[in-house]
């Protein structure tokens, strides 16, 4: 929504406020001015002239040599080569040291260009003359510029005065941010009813006056509503002896301010009350209209229309359509149809000012994807008392501007009457909660200067029905809050019951697996949690696998962004696949985001959301880097046994050879693993990457952060190597388990120091050691105090094949 | 006996100071103090001596060793701190030689802008609490007094999975959630991935973060927004940092407010980064509507609230300078390295 402060001064007239002022205390009452711009920002000393004189330049066949008087008593002389100027025209004339907004070509220049006295093929020439596209305008909007050359004043205009003046170009345009709610706010005249309550000045809105002859308007039409559900009102009035003509320059440049280019009278007059009442209007030729009636209805299933731009559009029964007697003649608040709009041979002509539900016409232009200035106003719910004022507003104007003779009377067809809303109030209540101690008095005078009512006898505000978002009392503290001003309102802390602050437990789990990630090296990234249904394939996850049943968007993006994720992989794949390809060296990252699992398709209630804690590397390090990072988080998330690691994880996206399940506590907390060459393949990486992937729920669920001091061992521990040789397929968790379970209680730790395959080994076969620990709390071990553990120990690894060496 | 002592001491003292290193200091100890030393042979011929004499000699035998040890020791540490000396000069590095890191890897700058505002919060007594990002309708909207058909619907964008299902615009859904589970007082903030239909450049992203905040007791005021929101700003950008409310439109709050701060690069005078403003604009704010407390089952005329809600990108673009939103989401380990 724009205005321009001109406009707005017509309905308040005490205003006097610079642009800035008006933007910084608008935006404090609630109306935000999101800009401004002053049209004459980049015009300086630029006065009307008139051309006494015209003779050929002596050197040059394009340029003419014009002595102009500027209003000083002395003719200047000015050389320009537009091939529009005559004597005696009045002309914009930019004197030596003035500034241009812009060149002739339309083009603006930050700051303007500086126009300076000079020569001109060796004639002096003391300014220049100006095209509207050099004053910072266009055509669009002075419709009566020429196309190519200087503007021409009319007789009007007196030598001298200030051009940018005469053009109304010395005004400023406001941009305003106006909310959903404030639907009056979408009109001038609401603006102005806000400005003239937020400067104290009074609000003087337009007299409509009674207009039309002695005729009735229901000798010329009939208007049935017969879907009153979607059209709450809908006023009609008729116009005849039309004589289109241009509007007057006043009209024209507040169209223009609305960025609406001028066409003629009747174009310009609707769309000048739709700006000024925010009620649009539609403007049928009634001529075309067969039966002499309206008949507002449903369009029938498939139905198609041709709309005033001549566009074919299809409609179905959700949308209402204005009918004649025969056929349809426009969609209802969208767009009139080809079929009986207004022409220049135009003589009698239908004016409407309708009330359509806002919510229908929001769908209905959503369906047929045709969204209008009206359909704009139409969908956010108008006031339905708008529309008569609106109609006779316009009919008035037209009177005034000799545009045609209005018909007596309106045709108004309008069911329930729409009541204003009556509000108890409380000032104690509104106090309470703002905090603050405003009195009553100046409450009711807030409301006042916004035409809302106040009850003193039954403490009760009675709200103009065109303020629709005031319902309760809430919505009356705003309105004594905004006028009171926020700045005003005092600034405290909540008291009452003390709380403790805290974060849950799963976010400290999480806490503590950004720090062990990034300890190790591990940056955090994030992605997104949609991507494309073409990840299964890019990953090798097979057709039928349940990854593949996942929660789909009905409305996305694009196919790329189509589904949740079921597998956190990609997003870090692609990330670091980004980074590969951008030549960074040695890349870490991790991702703590949501997998969301479906729990059935379709989907009927909410998926699980899974918290996956994702590993991804390439560079430096190997698998153990990444079993490292799992246990150091482990550790600390306070997970104390001991990881399993199933090298059984059938992941189809890693290295058969190199994967395995995480498994505690008898459950798969996670995975890790070498990613499969073919996929690292299909992310473009060509070089061995790592990934793990730990489900957080899991591990929020083991995870604990107590902690118990169980001494330090004060005996000194006993020491035992073994050494052995074994087949390839044995793993190293076989024998740690066999530790685990023949050890004893004095063994206290055990590891491996050494491990060995090639030439000084049999094939097949591997070498391996391990250093295991033995140590008592309450003595010093004597070798027949773990003697007999060690003996089991070296009994159990040579029942699995395993050969000791002494 | 006499003189052979005073002479062995006289020697003793020569060579003592004479020695250059503690080798030969140690020789020196064992010629003269060891078992087979010089005043172990004196005292060998202290049976010659007379019974009377004997204390007195044996006297001045212990004073003879007593000084000469006393001077070995002098003279020992005095020689050790010579030698550490060389040793220390020995070893002198360049300490301008690269650094030998442990590899630390960084934040997301999300994150680190994330914990700021929860390490306020918690500070002020809120409790971090979560909520689905794939979220019912009614929670989205409904409860938040946005009916079907509403045109604040539109606006914002939504991504459906089916009519009554959708990924969460806003994380105001955790605000009714909390509130439904009818423990209060309420003092929550809620950060969490909400999604919006926008198509992805350098200000818009279909996917970011919002931070949640809701207050609910007796007597809470729009006072007490000011104030707390006014706290947030200082702790968050800086003492100086000043907060301008704006009224503004929420349907789930009323009287609604958005919260500028002063720009904190120029500090209100207004810049380039500020757009010449002086303020820059961070939250959204207001009391919470009467009928969303009444739908989530509390008694808007016994408790009142307020509720705000922060865009984390925003924040973190905003306190790190990063002028393109979609750094934040490619993950270049360049531009990680940097938080």
């Amino acid at each position: 929504m724009n205005t321009s402060l001109s406009w707005i001064k017509a309905y308040v007239p005490g205003l006097d406020v610079t642009a800035q002022e008006y933007t910084d205390a608008m935006t404090l009452s609630g109306s935000k001015v999101e800009g401004f711009e002053k049209l004459d920002a980049d015009l300086e000393k630029i006065v009307v002239g008139q051309i006494k004189k015209i003779e050929k330049h002596p050197d040059a066949d394009k340029l003419v040599v014009c002595q102009v008087d500027v209003g000083t008593g002395e003719e200047i002389q000015i050389v320009t080569g537009a091939p529009n100027v005559k004597e005696g025209q009045k002309v914009p004339v930019v004197l030596d040291g003035g500034r241009v907004a812009g060149g002739h070509d339309g083009k603006r220049t930050p700051g303007g260009i500086k126009i300076k006295k000079g020569k001109l093929r060796g004639v002096a020439s003391a300014g220049m003359m100006c095209s509207i596209e050099e004053l910072g305008s266009s055509r669009d909007m002075y419709p009566e510029a020429p196309e190519d050359g200087i503007y021409i004043f009319g007789d009007d205009a007196v030598v001298g005065e200030s051009a940018v003046k005469s053009l109304g170009l010395d005004d400023v345009v406001f941009e305003y941010e106006i909310t959903s709610n404030r639907v009056d706010c979408f009109g001038v005249l609401g603006l102005a009813r806000e400005a003239a309550a937020t400067f104290g000045k009074e609000f003087q809105p337009p007299v409509v006056t009674e207009s039309g002859n002695g005729e009735d308007v229901n000798d010329y039409i009939k208007v049935t509503v017969k879907d009153a559900d979607l059209c709450p009102r809908y006023c009609a009035r008729v116009v005849k002896n039309i004589k289109i003509a241009p509007s007057p320059k006043w009209m024209q440049r507040r169209l223009a301010s609305q960025g609406i280019r001028p066409i003629n009278n009747i174009v310009d007059i609707t769309n000048y009350v739709m700006e000024e009442y925010g009620q649009p209007m539609h403007a049928y030729d009634l001529d075309t209209i067969a039966g002499n009636e309206i008949v507002v209805r449903r369009a029938g299933k498939d139905e198609t229309f041709v709309t005033l731009d001549g566009q074919e559009r299809k409609m179905d029964s959700s949308v209402l359509m204005i009918c004649d007697g025969e056929k349809a003649v426009g969609i209802a608040g969208i767009m009139g149809g080809e079929n009986s709009m207004i022409t220049d041979s135009v003589k009698t002509m239908l004016f409407e000012a309708a009330c359509f539900d806002g919510t229908n016409i929001r769908l209905s232009s959503k369906k047929i994807g045709l969204r209008t200035d009206a359909s704009g106003k139409f969908e956010k719910g108008l006031d339905p008392n708008n529309a008569l004022d609106a109609i006779n507003r316009a009919c008035q104007l037209i009177e005034e501007l000799g545009a045609g003779e209005v018909v007596g009377g309106a045709v108004d067809v309008y069911g329930k009457v729409k009541e204003g809303r009556v509000i108890p109030f409380d000032a104690g209540k509104v106090n309470q909660l703002l905090g603050t101690d405003i009195a009553k008095e100046t409450m009711v005078g807030y409301f006042q200067k916004i035409d809302l009512a106040y009850d003193w006898e039954k403490d009760e505000v009675h709200v103009p029905s065109w303020r629709q978002d005031l319902e309760c009392l809430a919505d009356l503290a705003e309105e004594v809050a905004r006028f009171y001003g926020y700045d005003n309102i005092p600034t405290t802390l909540p008291t009452g019951e003390a709380t403790t602050g805290k974060l849950s437990f799963k976010l400290r789990v999480e806490a503590v697996a950004r720090d062990i990630a990034e300890f190790c090296g591990f940056s955090q990234g994030m992605t997104y949690s949609f991507e494309s249904p073409k990840v299964f394939d890019k990953l090798l996850i097979p057709k039928d696998s349940e990854l593949r049943k996942t929660v789909v968007i009905s409305n996305p993006l694009g196919e790329d962004f189509s589904i949740m994720r079921t597998v956190s992989l990609n997003g870090m794949l692609a990330s670091l696949s980004t980074n590969y390809n951008r030549r960074n060296k040695n890349v870490r990252l991790y991702e703590l985001g949501n997998i969301y699992l479906p729990k059935q398709v379709p989907v009927t209630e909410l998926p699980d959301e899974r918290m996956q804690f994702t590993l991804g590397m390439y560079g430096d390090g190997d698998f153990y880097t990444m079993k490292g990072v799992i246990e150091e988080f482990f550790i600390k998330a306070g997970l104390s046994g001991k990881e399993i690691y199933d090298p059984n994880a059938g992941k189809p996206f890693l290295h058969p050879g190199r994967q395995a399940n995480v498994i505690y506590d008898g459950e798969v907390v996670g995975y890790l693993g070498e990613v499969h060459p073919q996929v690292a393949d299909n992310y473009s990486i060509k070089e061995r990457v790592y990934v793990a992937v730990i489900d957080m729920p899991k591990v929020v669920a083991l995870a604990t952060f107590d902690r118990k001091y169980e001494g330090i061992a004060r005996f000194p521990a006993v020491s035992r190597d073994i050494s052995m040789v074994m087949p390839k397929d044995i793993l190293a968790g076989e024998v740690e388990k066999v530790f685990d379970a023949k050890g004893g209680s004095y063994l206290e730790h055990y590891e491996l120091f050494d491990i060995y395959e090639g030439s000084q080994i049999k094939a097949g076969f591997k070498s391996v050691a391990y250093s295991l620990t033995f140590r008592a709390k309450d003595k010093t071990l004597e070798e027949a105090d773990y003697m007999p553990a060690m003996e089991k120990i070296l009994k159990a690894l040579e029942g699995m094949g395993i050969e000791l060496r002494k | 006996m006499k003189e052979r002592l005073a002479q062995m001491k006289e020697e003793a003292i020569r060579q003592i100071q004479s020695s250059d290193g503690l080798a030969k200091l140690n020789d020196v100890r064992v010629a003269f103090l060891g078992k087979k030393g010089e005043l172990t042979a004196i005292l060998k011929g202290m049976k010659d001596v007379l019974p009377e004499e004997r204390p007195m000699v044996g006297q001045l035998v212990n004073e003879t060793r007593e000084s000469i040890e006393k001077l070995i020791e002098e003279t020992k540490a005095k020689l050790e701190a010579a030698e550490r000396n060389i040793r220390l000069q020995q070893e002198v590095i360049d300490v301008t030689l690269p650094a030998k890191k442990s590899r630390v890897g960084h934040r997301h700058p999300n994150t680190i802008a994330l914990e700021e505002v929860e390490r306020i919060f918690v500070g002020m007594g809120y409790e971090v609490v979560e909520g689905p990002e794939v979220e019912y309708d009614y929670y989205n909207f409904e409860a938040l007094n946005i009916p079907a058909n509403h045109p604040a619907k539109d606006e914002q964008d939504t991504f459906y999975i089916n009519d009554k299902i959708l990924l969460r615009t806003q994380t105001s859904p955790v605000q009714v959630r909390e509130m439904e589970k009818g423990k209060l007082p309420i003092r929550m903030i809620a950060p969490g991935r909400v999604f919006r239909s926008d198509e992805v450049d350098a200000t818009h992203s279909p996917s970011f973060h919002q931070i949640e905040g809701l207050v609910v007791d007796k007597h809470i005021t729009f006072a007490d927004l000011k104030g707390t929101l006014a706290e947030f700003a200082k702790e968050l950008f800086g003492e100086g940092t000043k907060v301008k409310f704006r009224p503004h439109h929420f349907p789930f709050t009323e009287p609604s407010a958005e919260v500028d701060v002063t720009c904190f690069k120029c500090g209100g005078k207004g810049c380039r980064f500020c757009k010449g403003a002086g303020w820059i604009e961070i939250l959204g704010c207001g009391m919470v509507h009467p009928r969303v407390l009444k739908m989530s089952g509390i008694d808007p005329e016994e408790y009142s609230g307020f509720a705000f809600g922060v865009g984390l990108e925003r924040i973190a673009l905003l306190k790190y300078e990063i002028d393109d939103m979609r750094l934040l989401y490619e993950n270049d380990d360049r531009f990680l390295k940097q938080f």
